[in-house]
């Protein structure tokens, strides 16, 4: 049941998605995977993670290659891979922005740093700039807590974030 | 590129060429070739490091210390106690406050705090993480050679099971039973998994274990796996930990270059080996079960135990997995003696504790303590007092999976026992102080919505429960809540702790428990009165006319 529903989304996002990524570089990308963290089911996170990490999320294309290689039907694939936080099954902007939302960032200004945030990029969490620059997520903690309020963007963290920070740590990204 | 014991980066930004750094350049240069050096040191310019507060500034690979503002005259005593003498140069060092990602941050280190207990963090920033020799240096895998050449692997069960530790991944149990279980388990192969998926808000004391001494989780493994005859390892490491996944990976490598991981370990016939798993953003699976789930390629949903991973781990094989903090302890306990494990803590609960100390404390960071220890002396001593010398609330210990700790209990010692017979826990050692200006209800909401995301939403119980008691809580800390949102919470409570599958479930219901039993005027301030009395809540449905001071007072009386 959950793996028919979950191929219903996968192909429902096939319509609505114009074709950014050719199928020729996600089939390259998909058997570089496969060559790096092997074709067994146990390898199937690491595969999803490369894809992620090469193409910025895992477009359907990527599915059907990979449900190809391990035999393993796509909705079970994409049961696993929206399962997962750093996986994304939709698009991203270049950047990613991830707030810290939890407990010990939030009782030290957190909250401030969001709502500058927010009011800088004009986004809510989870969505993406119209000029596809800047992705904003919260997310959980990010295991750097004695400097809260935390952002990372892209892979570089920045702690004692204070609201007056922002616009300064955004300009530094073309 | 020659290769060097230590890297020394001075900075050139504008300010700090203005305030000198050509000169402390060259003093560092003609320093380190005065004390004899200079073919293992390396010293060179870098540009803006972003802290501009104490320029220039100084920092010394691979530890990654940040000293600064430095001199000329600092020079001297800095080369010759952190290059050359190994130590850190007390009262240069810079505290840590804005990290660039690709620097290793240790605040809390030998000379620089009150006096510490260091056992599992013994070597993290005295040691080139990436060069195994300068761990084989600072004794390191002579507990393991000690174990596989001298011992059997029952001998190193008895002398771990004398020693008294306790897993601390949060739930203490006894880590000797858990090695017994696993190794009297019929079935082959074995399994030893680490679990450095430390997603707790607020921890990150594995973190600074991996990448400060990532060759001890190896060595400590490796014990484990000849202990309860294992014959394969993984480490599932969180997949934000990116520094720690490359400097294990370069650890596993070095081990297995030395043939201290793979065939024939010491030429004993013992082999083992170990495979880095890098997770994918997912807090559920620190979960035992869950992320032998995710390692087997699946979504990282916890299995009904029992039957427990000792029998029925990896592929269904028996499976000893632990916190990287508990194995941490074993390559000590092994080479010390489970007399001299025993010396420290309280008889309960041996040995030490890492915590990171957050909030609202002048100095946060993290220490390794004797277990036992009291809040008043976290925050008095290693805190070094609340900040702006406010009054202390209350302490979130453990992550979110922790409780919510009032001050009356600020003098309880923390350990297992002491803990449990409060009636509150110790977690995984994260301890958030909290200050009056922190509101309960907005502390408890956070959390709510921290477990409401995480909960993987296989069981009911959690799913909606959680979900439910974050809008009650939204609710409350708007203002709108009633009287009867708190005893639907307190159902909502009893209904995650006793239906939940998992410890997530379960715990949730922790800090809703631990906000109605200490603060529950606090919280009926916020139906009854409109208020929120720490002045943290938006309080939405606010009523315009009510005359908070007077309201307060009645409450109180």
């Amino acid at each position: 049941m959950t793996a028919m529903s979950a191929v219903g989304i996968v192909e429902v996002q096939t319509d609505q998605r114009s074709a950014t990524v050719s199928e020729s570089r996600v089939r390259e990308v998909v058997e570089a995977a496969v060559a790096k963290c092997g074709a067994t089911r146990e390898d199937l996170v690491p595969i999803l993670t490369e894809i992620n990490h090469a193409l910025g999320y895992i477009p359907p294309e990527a599915f059907k290659e990979v449900s190809h290689v391990l035999h393993t039907p796509i909705g079970q694939l994409f049961s696993v891979a929206s399962f997962y936080q750093m996986l994304s099954t939709k698009p991203r902007g270049r950047h990613l922005i991830q707030f810290c939302e939890s407990a010990p960032c939030h009782v030290v200004g957190g909250r401030e740093v969001w709502t500058a945030l927010q009011d800088t990029l004009k986004l809510e969490s989870g969505e993406t700039s119209a000029d596809g620059k800047w992705t904003l997520r919260t997310t959980s903690c990010l295991g750097v807590c004695a400097v809260g309020p935390v952002i990372t963007v892209d892979e570089d963290i920045y702690g004692n974030i204070t609201p007056q920070q922002v616009n300064g740590i955004l300009e530094r990204y073309e | 590129m020659k290769a060097v014991r230590s890297l020394v980066l001075v900075s050139s930004d504008r300010e700090s060429i203005e305030k000198g750094a050509l000169a402390v350049h060259k003093c560092l240069q003609d320093e380190i070739t005065a004390f004899g050096l200079s073919d293992e040191v390396a010293v060179a310019m870098v540009s803006d490091i972003g802290r501009h507060d104490a320029a220039p500034l100084v920092i010394i690979y691979p530890e990654a210390v940040v000293y600064g503002p430095v001199t000329p005259g600092d020079v001297h005593f800095l080369v010759e106690e952190h290059l050359y003498k190994g130590r850190i140069a007390a009262g240069l060092q810079l505290p840590a406050r804005e990290l660039s990602g690709r620097i290793a941050w240790i605040s809390a280190r030998k000379g620089t705090l009150p006096a510490e207990q260091r056992i599992v963090m013994e070597r993290a920033g005295v040691i080139d993480p990436e060069d195994i020799e300068d761990y084989i240096g600072h004794n390191g895998y002579e507990a393991l050679g000690k174990c596989m050449t001298e011992m059997k692997p029952v001998d190193v069960i008895a002398e771990i099971t004398k020693s008294g530790l306790r897993g601390r991944g949060g739930a203490g149990f006894p880590t000797g039973a858990k090695l017994k279980a696993v190794a009297q388990a019929p079935g082959a192969p074995k399994y030893v998994i680490c679990n450095a998926d430390e997603s707790e808000p607020g921890t990150f004391k594995d973190r600074l274990i991996l990448e400060g001494d990532p060759h001890s989780l190896i060595e400590a493994m490796t014990i484990a796996a000849y202990a309860v005859g294992a014959s394969e390892g993984f480490i599932y490491v969180r997949g934000e930990y990116m520094l720690a996944q490359a400097r294990l990976i370069t650890a596993i490598a070095q081990a297995r270059e030395y043939g201290l991981l793979g065939r024939d370990i010491f030429g004993t016939g013992f082999s083992f080996d170990i495979h880095l798993h890098v997770g994918a953003g997912a807090y559920i699976c620190g979960e035992e079960t869950a992320l032998i789930e995710s390692i087997e390629g699946n979504r990282g949903e916890p299995r009904a135990r029992p039957p427990y991973p000792t029998t029925n781990g990896l592929w269904g094989k028996p499976t000893l997995i632990n916190n990287v903090e508990t194995l941490a302890n074993l390559p000590a306990i092994m080479r010390h003696g489970a007399a001299w494990y025993k010396g420290f803590g309280t008889p309960s609960s041996p040995g030490t504790k890492v915590y990171t100390i957050l909030g609202h404390v002048n100095m946060t960071g993290l220490i390794e303590v004797p277990m036992g220890i009291t809040l008043r002396e976290v925050i008095t001593i290693y805190g070094k007092g609340m900040h702006d010398g406010r009054g202390f609330k209350m302490a979130q210990t453990g992550g979110s999976s922790g409780s919510i700790i009032p001050a009356s209990l600020q003098d309880t010692p923390m350990d297992f026992d002491s803990f449990n017979k409060a009636g509150v826990s110790l977690g995984s050692g994260a301890l958030l102080i909290c200050d009056d200006d922190t509101c309960v209800v907005d502390l408890t909401r956070v959390l709510l919505k921290f477990f409401r995301n995480e909960s993987c939403g296989k069981c009911g119980p959690c799913r909606i429960g959680t979900d439910r008691a974050y809008q009650l809580l939204t609710n409350l800390s708007e203002g709108i809540g009633t009287l009867h949102d708190l005893a639907d919470l307190e159902t909502i409570a009893d209904g995650l702790t006793q239906l939940s599958n998992c410890g997530l479930g379960q715990t949730a219901a922790v800090p809703i428990r631990d906000m109605l039993k200490y603060f529950r005027a606090e919280v009926e301030a916020h139906i009854k009165l409109k208020i929120c009395p720490a002045g943290a809540c938006a309080m939405r449905g606010r009523h315009r006319h009510v005359n908070v001071e007077h309201n307060v007072a009645a409450l109180v009386h």
